[in-house]
């Protein structure tokens, strides 16, 4: 009988109930795919992360090994590094660029279907394929780049083969896929009721402070899931660098690009899982993936709060 | 085509046409100037990957490794593409491709619009809350799942096979069941109480009724879905062994590694696979902006 006031705030209507029995078929094939290719996966690779298991055979019991091993280690470290330094340039860049590019398209422009076609066509390039036009363009020998930056006199970039520059012409690639964000901004920007701008006209507001009075508030929505969406990518960074480094090829075995510079962390989970065959190092090593990234997006919806403005159009 | 919000080609600002103050006149000339100027730069910007990508496809290797690079092919070396697709097993790369593309995109046109109705012209308890996850899971990084896929896919004996690719594809992904979900609520409920009244049970209503009406959204998500599985890295790099069942985004890869493939050969193939990406771009550019903008303006 206790069970009795709860079952009552559970009962459904029988039109509930009978809609409820309607939608299950056309919804099951995600619920299954989400128990199964979601759920399963992550609550797998927590117990795989207390064990050591190399693939084959039996896991073994490991307690928490993998998790003070991964404190102690230093390439985990600087995977970190590298990959917080990646996001943290490529995600306020690439929302940067993406607003430049829609205010410029909203502007009276009459062939904008050229420019917004332009824009967009390089987001849906292979990245694969952009990497290796990459590795030709940034090539120290006889790359476009630095001959074009040779005419500004501005000094020769070794791109790819210093530490310094990896991780920077990843972020420039990255920014090749601005065009799709740039085109969400412009939707944000042409929904913003003209009223407005035509009250601010009146009122003496300059351009600048139309622009941080108007725009901004409005398209901040825009600006917020970009951010986010942006930096779960950026924290998954990882074709580029393989495609860069080869995985296994060139001189030093098991390097992943000068000093390491490119080993992401997603990068350094694959080695782990892959090519060392410890499934629970790498797994423990996706837990905190997870966990890290749960914490960003939840810190950038609190931050949020100070300069989303909700109520729009 | 009502997919998504109309982004329309009016002057958005009226502003822009109401008749200036003087000192304001002086300085539009100049502005739209400035504008076109920002904007062919960057087009330039944006474009100039692709096009040295071809320019290098058709140099010679002397041309390629000239400096100053020239700026288009002086002997241009179609040849180049001949032993591009001789020199790496080409076709084999390329038969995984689209059968792995045609499965994806098979499995998302089938499951996502499905999946979408369930979320839309159903009226469930729970309903809003089970689709908020379904967003959420939008901000999950794949590669959390890897190992443990990977494990599983093994445990299954789909390691090597098509399987652990085309398999996921039927059911659904977050993105478009959003897109299928927004064009079905935009859907009037008269027509499908119109069919429930005849007698329709809920899945006639949706393939005779709904369906029909809902093929540019499909064509949306089908078009989505096979650029995407094109361009693929991570999952066949994952769960395909077996040189003979790569796709080309790897075969391309470990070739290059092991024999050293010289950059035009190498653009040269990077050409023939981005070729159909751009083809299907120019033949449905609406599809792909107005996909890309569906829900934007609802903030």
């Amino acid at each position: 009988m206790i069970a009795a006031p709860r079952l009552r705030r559970f009962r459904l209507s029988q039109d509930d109930r009978r809609n409820l029995r309607t939608a299950l078929p056309f919804i099951a094939p995600w619920v299954i795919g989400f128990l199964a290719f979601t759920v399963y996966p992550i609550v797998y690779s927590l117990y795989l992360s207390f064990t050591h298991y190399s693939g084959f055979g039996d896991a073994t019991a490991a307690g928490l090994d993998n998790y003070q091993h991964l404190i102690k280690d230093p390439l985990f470290w600087q995977s970190l590094s590298n990959t917080l330094y990646y996001t943290a340039l490529a995600v306020p860049i690439g929302v940067v660029v993406a607003i430049v590019l829609a205010l410029l398209m909203n502007q009276n422009v009459r062939e904008v279907a050229i420019y917004r076609a332009a824009f967009y066509l390089p987001t849906i390039i292979p990245l694969f394929a952009l990497t290796f036009i990459f590795i030709v363009l940034l090539n120290p020998g006889f790359g476009l780049v630095d001959y074009v930056l040779g005419l500004f006199h501005i000094p020769a970039v070794n791109w790819l083969g210093d530490a310094r520059w990896t991780k920077i012409s990843i972020v420039l690639l990255a920014q090749l896929g601005a065009g799709g964000p740039a085109l969400i901004f412009l939707a944000g920007l042409r929904a913003v009721p003209t009223e407005l701008y035509e009250s601010a006209l009146i009122d003496g507001a300059g351009p600048l402070r139309r622009f941080y009075k108007i725009t901004l508030p409005l398209i901040s929505p825009v600006i917020l899931f970009d951010l986010i969406y942006g930096t779960i990518l950026g924290i998954q960074i990882f074709t580029p660098a393989f495609v860069l480094t080869g995985g296994t090829s060139g001189g030093g075995a098991y390097t992943a690009g000068p000093e390491n510079s490119l080993l992401f962390y997603v990068y350094y989970l694959y080695k782990n899982a892959f090519q060392y065959s410890d499934m629970g190092y790498a797994s423990a090593m996706a837990w905190v993936l997870f966990v890290i990234s749960v914490v960003l997006a939840v810190a950038i919806m609190r931050w949020s709060k100070y300069w989303v403005h909700y109520e729009v159009t | 085509m009502a997919v998504a919000p109309q982004i329309s080609e009016a002057p958005p600002l009226a502003i822009a046409r109401q008749p200036t103050p003087r000192p304001w006149r002086r300085l539009s000339v100049p502005k739209t100037l400035g504008v076109r100027i920002g904007l062919i730069v960057a087009s330039v910007l944006f474009l100039a990957p692709l096009y040295w990508m071809a320019n290098s496809a058709l140099k010679n290797i002397d041309e390629l490794s000239a400096f100053p690079p020239t700026l288009y092919p002086h002997a241009p070396a179609f040849d180049n593409f001949v032993r591009a697709v001789t020199y790496i097993p080409f076709g084999t790369f390329l038969l995984n491709s689209v059968i792995l593309t045609t499965g994806v995109a098979i499995g998302a046109a089938i499951s996502n619009p499905l999946i979408a109705y369930g979320f839309s012209r159903i009226k469930w308890p729970g309903r809003d809350f089970v689709f908020g996850i379904v967003l959420a899971t939008i901000f999950l990084p794949f590669p959390v799942l890897i190992v443990a896929l990977f494990d599983i896919f093994a445990k299954l004996h789909w390691i090597d096979t098509f399987l652990p690719i085309i398999v996921p594809a039927f059911f659904g992904n977050p993105f478009f069941i959003f897109l299928m979900r927004q064009f079905f609520l935009g859907l009037p409920n008269e027509i499908s109480e119109q069919a429930r009244i005849d007698g329709a049970n809920e899945f006639q209503v949706f393939l005779r009724i709904i369906m029909p009406l809902a093929k540019p959204a499909v064509a949306v998500v089908i078009i989505f879905a096979a650029v995407q599985a094109w361009g693929e890295f991570l999952t066949p790099l994952l769960f395909l062994q077996d040189e003979s069942k790569y796709p080309l985004s790897i075969g391309l890869q470990f070739y290059r590694q092991e024999h050293d493939v010289a950059y035009n050969l190498l653009m040269a193939a990077s050409t023939l696979i981005v070729l159909p990406v751009v083809a299907l771009f120019l033949a449905f550019q609406r599809f792909f902006i107005e996909g890309i903008t569906v829900g934007a303006v609802k903030g």
